[in-house]
Formats: structure tokens, C-alpha cells, sequence
């Protein structure tokens, strides 16, 4: 029980990182990671985010929805998405008006993280049930917020050191990305 | 079809309450028209208005405390801009608070200073740099002329440097039209 709990965690916050081997939600990856302070403000948010999302679209998809409206899944879950973001920006600008400026329009394209909605239908697939969803979203969300910070603090490097010209801004940015997910693949042999 | 359309009408009608209530329960306090005043008010920080700073002055004209005619650092463009934001009637610039003056800058004598820090204190926006018993200078790009340094100095070693108009600081006037005093 509690080994299947923390296979889940373990699962998504290395084996089946959310942004390296998955590639879900990369334009925050890409668009918070200039400054760290940003990225651990915008994982807190999504980690928020996600949780509480994957644990109400459950709920929605077995009791709402059932069996007969499947196709409303999509629908009903970006509906339910974008009420949580909406209620996150209010109690964000509420509690941190200066994470608020900083987050900036990132907060409410927390909506469009296809992170988000991937969470919720992913636990649809694999048949979770509803702690396992609400720890699948937290690992998922974990993962995701470990890596922006991980590659936000190497961007925050990278801007003091003597990079080629050609290389300057995105391209290394996304260089080193794509070495951060083969850095990634080594964690596939921990869990079977 | 009439279930999935129930569906989403009440999933939309619970989350827009939960919306609803969020937003009154998480309504931050904050007065945007403060800001608009404050971006208009020249942010010398002097204080001839009667108030501590630009902020301040610009939250006693938002509660009606205070006229729009105090600020001569902002002179005749600010008052009307202010006077247009507020949709008042423009106003003459009150003399009681000084009256405006060509942009300046300060300047420290150098050879006369004897390190006090007194101007440093007075300084409202950290323009003079120095320390005790070492020579201060002004930086020039941040004095914003408030001539609040100039009566702390003990040796009278600063002067105010009108900035002249040069080909490269020269700006298009503003449109200034002569406004009297109603009887």
C-alpha cells in the first residue's frame, strides 16, 4: 500500500519526470527559468495548482461523468483548470503582491501548462484511484517544480559565462535542456 | 445530450460561486488612482508641496487633502496633467510652495568639504555619495535638484548647476496655455 504510494512519488518526480521525459509543459520550463526566485514561485503555484486539480478532475471523472459522458472529459477538466489557476491568481496577488509582479503573465498561463491538463487524463488512463491521483499530480508537479529550479540556478550561471555568440539566450538554454533529459534517463533502470 | 449540458451548466454555476466568493473574500486593498498620481508627480522628493515625498503628496490629492497646484518641480505641464487625470478645473501654481525653477543639478566644492555627512542624511533619493571625514560628490544623473542638501552644509560648499540647454538634452515644450486667476 504505502511501497505502491511511494512508487508513484518516486515514479513521477524522477523516473517519468513530467518535463524531461514526458516533454509536457515546457513554455514554463523555458519562460520562468531566467530567475530562480520566479521558478520556485511558479513551482509552488503549479505544485498548488496540480494537486488540487488532479484531485477535483477524479472526482469529477468517476462521480460527474461516469462512463457514459466520457467526452466531456477534456471539456469538464480545462473548465475545472482554469477555475482553480483563476482562484490561485486572487490568492497569490491577496498574499505576495511582489511574487504577483514577478510571475506576471506566467500565473494565469498556468492554464494552458499542458502539464496540468496532462496530469488529470493521464490518471484517467492509468486508472488511479483518488490518492493515488492526488499523489500522482503532487509527484508530477514535484518533478516539474525540482527541474524549473534545478535549470532556472543553471540558466542564472550561464548568464556569467563566456558562451559562443551564436550560443547566446535560447539556444543554450535549450541545450542544456536536452541534457538534462539524457541526464534524466539514467534514473529508467530505478523502478521496474 | 440534456445530462452532459446539466453537467457543464453546474460545474460552471459552483465554480463560478467559488469564483465569486474568492474574489471578495482575497480583494486586495490598493488604490490605482495613488499610482496614476505618483507617475505623474516629478519624483524630485522635495518636499516644497508640504508633504514627506512624491507618494505621500500624491495620496493626500487622492483623498481630497491637498491641491493640485503644490508640486513647482512639476510646474505647469504637471498641474495640468494632473488637473486632466482628475477631471478638475486647472489651477495657477500656488507661490506659497516655491515657484519653478530651471532644471538643476547640485554640486559639491570639493575643495571646501570637510566630510560631515550631513547632506548624505538630507539627500531624499541617495544621490551623494561619500563617507565621514572623506570628500562627497554628487551623482549628477541621480540629483534630482530638490536643493534639500543645500541648507544641512556647514561650509556652504554646494551650489545648484542650472543644467543648460544643450543640442543634445533639447525636448519639443509642452504645450503651456496662460491660465488665470478666476475672480
Amino acid at each position: 500500500m504505502i511501497e505502491n504510494y511511494l512508487l508513484i512519488l518516486i515514479g513521477t518526480v524522477l523516473v517519468n519526470n513530467i518535463v524531461l521525459v514526458k516533454i509536457l509543459g515546457l513554455c514554463p520550463f523555458m519562460g520562468v527559468s531566467k530567475k530562480l526566485e520566479a521558478s520556485i514561485g511558479m513551482g509552488a503555484a503549479t505544485t498548488f495548482v496540480l494537486t488540487v486539480g488532479s484531485g477535483t478532475s477524479y472526482l469529477i471523472n468517476q462521480y460527474l461523468l461516469g462512463t457514459d459522458l466520457f467526452y466531456l472529459r477534456t471539456l469538464s477538466f480545462i473548465v475545472v483548470i482554469a477555475g482553480v489557476v483563476q482562484f490561485t491568481e486572487m490568492v497569490v496577488e491577496k498574499t505576495s503582491p511582489v511574487l504577483y509582479q514577478v510571475l506576471g503573465i506566467y500565473l494565469p498561463l498556468i492554464t494552458t501548462n499542458c502539464a496540468v491538463l496532462g496530469i488529470p487524463l493521464l490518471n484517467v488512463q492509468a486508472k488511479h484511484n483518488f490518492v493515488e491521483s492526488l499523489l500522482f499530480g503532487f509527484g508530477g508537479s514535484v518533478g516539474f517544480s525540482l527541474v524549473l529550479i534545478l535549470f532556472a540556478s543553471m540558466r542564472e550561471r550561464m548568464e556569467a559565462a563566456d558562451v559562443p555568440t551564436p550560443f547566446r539566450g535560447a539556444s543554450i538554454a535549450f541545450v542544456t535542456a536536452g541534457l538534462m533529459s539524457l541526464a534524466f534517463m539514467g534514473f529508467a533502470g530505478l523502478i521496474r | 445530450m440534456v445530462t452532459a449540458l446539466l453537467v457543464m451548466a453546474g460545474l460552471a454555476l459552483v465554480l463560478g460561486a467559488v469564483l465569486g466568493y474568492a474574489s471578495i473574500r482575497f480583494k486586495v486593498e490598493g488604490d490605482p488612482l495613488v499610482a496614476k498620481i505618483d507617475a505623474i508627480l516629478p519624483q524630485t522628493q522635495c518636499g516644497q508641496c508640504g508633504f514627506p515625498g512624491c507618494r505621500p503628496y500624491a495620496t493626500a490629492i487622492a483623498n481630497g487633502e491637498a491641491d493640485i497646484n503644490q508640486c513647482p518641480p512639476g510646474g505647469e505641464p504637471g498641474m495640468l496633467a494632473l488637473a486632466d487625470l482628475l477631471g478638475v478645473e486647472p489651477k495657477p501654481l500656488n507661490a506659497e510652495h516655491g515657484k519653478p525653477k530651471p532644471k538643476a543639478v547640485a554640486t559639491i566644492d570639493e575643495k571646501l568639504c570637510i566630510g560631515c555627512t550631513l547632506c548624505l542624511q538630507a539627500c531624499p533619493v541617495d544621490a551623494i555619495l561619500g563617507a565621514a571625514k572623506h570628500m562627497h560628490t554628487v551623482i549628477a544623473s541621480e540629483c534630482t535638484g530638490c536643493e534639500l542638501c543645500i541648507a544641512p552644509c556647514p561650509v556652504d560648499c554646494i551650489h545648484m548647476r542650472v543644467i543648460e540647454e544643450k543640442v543634445d538634452n533639447w525636448k519639443w515644450r509642452y504645450p503651456i496655455f496662460e491660465i488665470k486667476q478666476a475672480a
